[in-house]
């Protein structure tokens, strides 16, 4: 699978939506289901699908998928479809 | 990185400028604001933080202020007083996005810019309805942003669960560890269990807040519970914090030799006489006024607390500002009008 799927798949599974929702267009403020506690499962299904540690400004900037994206880019993951 | 830098003098003159700023949008935006202000002649201009015109606290039960459209808010905060009223507190994107950011650059001060392994010293029991948090569980969630790998100390039945704790311990107790939860639930639960178990905690940072109001039974002093938490269980970096939703976003952070609150670069607090409403001096205790310039969707940059309590020093501590202590509640505060509320403390 690759690094966007897995990723895509990370945030599908911890603000539960449905297998085939659209989110790379997702972001905190316009999602209802992305709450602070889905964000704290969000952040650690992120941190154990791509092995890394996100350290807490990340955890408060990460406020959409293109964010993420843009952070694990600094963990240097590489994203291409 | 830290927010505790300013001596208060600078402090002083870039607070005043801000708030007097702040102080003039909300009149802009926030019409019953703006009645009230006008209506005990307010000036435009102040000369220092102590001449800015503050509200009671429980004002944001009585009343919806805020200084944004209906269509821009963004979250609403509450919170229950003991009596059942409730604060609303209105954010926008903005004010939301920068209350997290600041609370996050506070309690860095003490954690570093690492998210630590986090034990939770309660239960996930109140997390139970996703859909209404108790104020409790809504604290809670709010730290755990800056922990790791959570474990709730306590079962769902409000008891201590043991065997997490050995778990979380024997996998993370090695390295600093983050530990937080309300006073009284780390004094009865959580010291009580790692003293009778001989738990070594020593590499925990605890952030803890709540008031002492519950342990009075417990004859608890804020100095006795250090004491005994780092003599009985390693326990000794401990910060108590005190802070308020009507003010989401800023707390006051007791630094690393105890004993003494810290306002953060953003905030400032000043002690005032209860019958003349004259700031009071170091050494001298009143009714606490919090003041913060994160408060930009709604008035509450400048609020009269119904809180005592004494400043004990300016720039003589671990950081520089003022530093002081929280000593309680005013007497029988929820219960009575305002007016009442200060005759009777006076």
């Amino acid at each position: 699978m690759t690094e966007l799927r897995r990723l895509r798949e990370a945030f599908r599974t911890s603000l539960d939506l449905p297998p085939d929702a659209e989110v790379d267009d997702l972001r905190y403020q316009d999602n209802e289901k992305w709450d602070s506690l889905a964000h704290m499962s969000l952040v650690a299904a992120i941190e154990d699908e791509f092995s890394v540690m996100i350290d807490t400004d990340d955890v408060i900037a990460l406020s959409s998928f293109k964010e993420a994206v843009r952070i694990l880019g600094e963990h240097g993951i590489e994203f291409r479809d | 990185m830290t927010v505790f830098t300013l001596p208060q003098a600078e402090k002083e003159r870039l607070l005043t400028k801000q708030l007097t700023e702040l102080t003039a949008h909300h009149r802009a935006h926030c019409p019953p604001y703006a009645r009230m202000l006008a209506a005990t002649g307010t000036p435009e201009t102040f000369g220092s933080v102590a001449d800015l015109p503050w509200l009671p606290v429980r004002l944001f039960k009585q009343h919806e202020l805020k200084s944004i459209g209906d269509d821009e808010v963004f979250k609403v905060l509450t919170s229950s007083g003991t009596t059942g009223d409730v604060s609303r507190i209105h954010l926008d994107k903005a004010a939301a996005a920068t209350q997290t950011r600041q609370l996050g650059a506070t309690l860095q001060t003490v954690l570093g810019p690492q998210r630590l392994p986090m034990l939770l010293v309660d239960s996930k029991g109140i997390l139970k309805d996703r859909r209404s948090f108790s104020a409790r569980g809504a604290g809670v969630l709010g730290m755990a942003t800056f922990g790791r790998s959570h474990v709730w100390a306590l079962d769902e039945a409000g008891h201590p669960d043991l065997p997490a704790l050995r778990e979380f311990l024997a996998r993370h107790g090695g390295a600093p560890f983050l530990v937080f939860g309300f006073t009284y639930l780390v004094w009865l639960h959580l010291y009580e269990v790692a003293r009778s178990h001989g738990l070594d905690l020593s590499n925990g940072i605890l952030i803890h807040s709540g008031g002492w109001k519950k342990l009075v039974d417990q004859a608890v002093e804020p100095a006795e519970f250090r004491r005994r938490l780092a003599g009985d269980t390693g326990l000794s970096r401990v910060h108590n914090f005190y802070g308020m939703v009507e003010q989401i976003g800023t707390i006051f952070l007791e630094g690393p030799s105890g004993g003494s609150l810290y306002c953060p670069d953003f905030a400032d607090v000043v002690v005032r006489d209860p019958v003349t409403w004259r700031e009071l001096p170091p050494g001298e205790p009143g009714l606490l006024e919090v003041v913060s310039t994160l408060p930009t969707s709604y008035p509450g940059h400048v609020l009269l607390t119904e809180d005592l309590g004494v400043v004990h020093g300016v720039d003589d501590g671990d950081w520089p500002g003022k530093r002081f202590s929280v000593l309680g509640r005013l007497p029988r505060a929820e219960a009575r009008g305002c007016s009442d509320t200060y005759r009777e403390a006076a």
